[in-house]
């Protein structure tokens, strides 16, 4: 996928609840001198305060595609959209999708999974939840459209964070780790976030599987050395990995994250099967998966991702001499069979 | 079509290569139309370029935006884009704006009847305006995907979500719905009005005979399809999608039902767009390598009109007498063939 990125445009995924700073965060995207033209899809016009020709009305359209799968569903009108504004490629650099706040993310990402067109012309960058401090932790228990957003996100802009207390804001940010503690979580006033922590990401790159998302996978043995590239001065909410201790941990009833992982190799005739298999009979449940793999025989890492009962997966690279070989899975997922998963997996060692 | 003589056992492809005037265009085209003889390559954005058969092109501005959509009866293009606007152009460069969307929503879809009477569509309403009648529109329940006049009377296809509505914009009736899930993109009326056909979201085409609403599924296709084109004795429809032309008969009451398609011209690449000779059963093909081939529909011969040269072939359009072939592909690169 990442040698023909090259050619790709990016596309950002812009979620999240009512009145969590959506709009806010788009309208700055757009007024920020960066030098870069986007492209802007909006469920409401009107509402972005920039004069941009590029701005194009969306209306959710969700299909379900004629393949058997109940949860393959597809936003139509964005294959439309897409294939439209491609017709103006060259005068902008980049898409921003804006979802109403009540949107489901899956959809959205599986166009990019299974539209041809779509996936020749554009990739997926990264789903992009902006969340309220103060209204969150409500709305994870009443709203389920907010609690997808954030098992799916791939960067939590956690907005407002000046209308709470310190201790509110420990509580939120616990609820949302119980959910996802993988995605990178920013910490703002007015949407005030660096645009570089939240545009082009590469979080659907196959390549960058793990590599820019340090808290995937972050139960032991982490290295801190992927926090490196974030820390260029100013951007000091990034540290949490140290004040873990003084952090509240939930357990979400709903949704949960499950992470495996073995330095024993992988069987791949036994791996496979098994995955596909999973994702067919419980991918209405998964979310997200992703993984790294050290399959028996093979030099080659290799990646996977997933959406639901979607999956992409590829041999990514040699590994290293100096990287340790082992194999690490992630699901997030809404009543994940959590030891039938385990057990699976373990059956797939060589 | 005298030259359409291929020897059976000829070793190697005939071409008329030779016989292909170059045209120069400053940007890319999506799609091309003939007024009269001649061609009008319409741009993925802003302008349309004349070009007669000695290829001296000639940009003519139309749009403030892309263009999303054109058709043509062979007098005017009809274009639409995502400036909101709707516009017609003559052989002459005579532009006129036929509508303009309130909202400034893209016009995603445009048709044209023989009487002079214009379809578009912005979003989920489609619209249709007679030359000396009032403008009139109907909402169907999701975006709309295509459009199609039928060949007889005034009643319109629109193609979305879940089926096909059918409409008479000039009677009260409720409008009729063609059922069939999925996402409908494309719509064709078969020339006898006894078929309609939808190319879908996924890799397949749908049809109802029409008579009895009866299904036709149509599948196989490893990618969507993009062009589909009725021969000239509507005997078949033509397709693009796979790595060889695919030919519904359409000859019979039962349309293609239980029946094989034909699958012409095949190459180790796959067919972007087809075209039909508007006199005899021929067809052209363009190919997502640049290859264009004419292929005779009775026994599959093939004439050489363009080279692989690389990047896909997007559009192909035959003047009225047959005599003239246009063609462009996707990186600006465009052509006039001469029989």
């Amino acid at each position: 996928m990442s040698e023909a990125a090259a050619n790709k445009i990016p596309v950002t995924v812009l979620t999240g609840y009512l009145g969590a700073g959506k709009t806010t965060l788009l309208n700055r995207i757009l007024s920020e001198n960066h030098g870069k033209k986007y492209a802007v899809i909006v469920n409401e016009f009107g509402e972005i305060g920039i004069d941009n020709d590029l701005i194009v009305g969306a209306d959710e359209e969700v299909f379900e595609m004629n393949n058997g799968c109940v949860c393959c569903t597809v936003r139509g009108d964005l294959v439309r959209i897409i294939d439209g504004l491609m017709k103006r490629k060259g005068k902008f650099d980049a898409i921003i999708l804006e979802t109403t706040g009540l949107a489901d993310p899956a959809p959205v990402a599986q166009t990019f999974f299974v539209d041809e067109d779509v996936r020749e012309k554009t990739m997926l960058d990264a789903v992009v939840t902006v969340a309220d401090a103060k209204w969150l932790s409500d709305r994870l228990k009443d709203a389920p459209e907010a609690k997808n957003q954030i098992a799916f996100a791939d960067v939590i802009v956690l907005n407002k964070t000046d209308l709470v207390t310190k201790p509110e804001l420990a509580e939120v940010e616990a609820r949302i780790r119980a959910i996802n503690p993988y995605a990178t979580l920013h910490r703002t006033e007015r949407a005030q976030v660096k645009l570089s922590d939240v545009l082009e990401r590469g979080a659907f790159d196959l390549d960058r599987i793990l590599e820019i998302e340090p808290e995937f996978l972050d139960d032991g043995g982490h290295d801190h050395d992927h926090h490196h590239h974030d820390h260029d001065g100013h951007d000091h909410h990034h540290d949490h990995g140290h004040s873990h201790g003084g952090m509240k941990h939930y357990h979400d009833e709903d949704m949960q994250s499950l992470s495996l992982r073995t330095d024993k190799p992988i069987d791949p005739t036994k791996f496979m099967p098994w995955l596909q298999e999973l994702v067919a009979k419980d991918g209405e449940k998964i979310l997200r998966s992703k993984g790294i793999l050290s399959f028996k025989g093979d030099d080659d890492r290799y990646v996977f991702q997933g959406v639901h009962m979607m999956l992409e997966g590829d041999h990514q690279r040699k590994w290293r001499n100096d990287e340790k070989r082992e194999s690490r899975l992630v699901f997030i997922g809404r009543e994940l069979p959590e030891q039938a998963i385990r057990d699976g997996f373990a059956k797939t060692i060589a | 079509m005298k030259d359409f003589n291929p020897a059976p056992e000829t070793a190697s492809i005939v071409s008329v290569t030779d016989r292909v005037t170059n045209v120069k265009l400053d940007a890319p085209a999506t799609a091309v139309h003939f007024l009269g003889d001649v061609a009008a390559f319409v741009g993925a954005e802003e302008s349309v370029t004349f070009a007669g058969s000695d290829g001296e092109a000639t940009p003519v501005a139309v749009h403030g935006g892309g263009i999303l959509c054109s058709a043509s009866d062979g007098k005017r293009i009809v274009m639409g884009g995502d400036d909101g606007k709707l516009i017609s152009l003559d052989a002459e460069s005579n532009i006129a704006t036929l509508a303009t969307d309130a909202k400034r929503r893209w016009i995603d879809n445009v048709a044209l009847h023989a009487d002079g009477a214009v379809a578009w569509s912005a979003g989920k309403t489609a619209y249709v305006k007679a030359p000396k009648g009032d403008e009139k529109s109907l909402d169907v329940p999701s975006t709309v995907g295509g459009l199609a006049f039928a060949p007889k009377g005034v009643r319109l296809a629109i193609a979305h979500y879940n089926g096909v509505t059918l409409w008479f914009p000039n009677m009260g009736a409720k409008p009729e719905f063609l059922e069939w899930k999925g996402s409908h993109l494309g719509v064709t009326f078969s020339a006898d009005n006894r078929f309609l056909v939808t190319s879908m979201h996924e890799a397949a085409l749908h049809g109802w005979r029409l008579a009895d609403s009866r299904h036709m599924r149509m599948t196989g296709y490893p990618a969507r399809v993009r062009s589909m084109s009725w021969s000239a004795s509507g005997k078949f429809l033509a397709t693009s999608g796979s790595d060889s032309v695919i030919l519904w008969p359409f000859a019979s009451k039962d349309g293609p039902m239980g029946k094989e398609p034909g699958m012409l011209a095949p190459l180790q690449a796959k067919a972007t767009v087809v075209a039909c000779h508007p006199k005899d059963d021929v067809f052209a093909v363009g190919y997502s390598d640049g290859t264009i081939l004419m292929v005779r529909i009775e026994d599959g011969a093939e004439i050489l009109v363009r080279r692989n040269a690389g990047e896909p072939v997007v559009a192909l359009a035959w003047n009225a007498k047959g005599s003239l072939l246009a063609f462009a592909s996707e990186d600006g690169d465009a052509g006039l063939l001469t029989l």
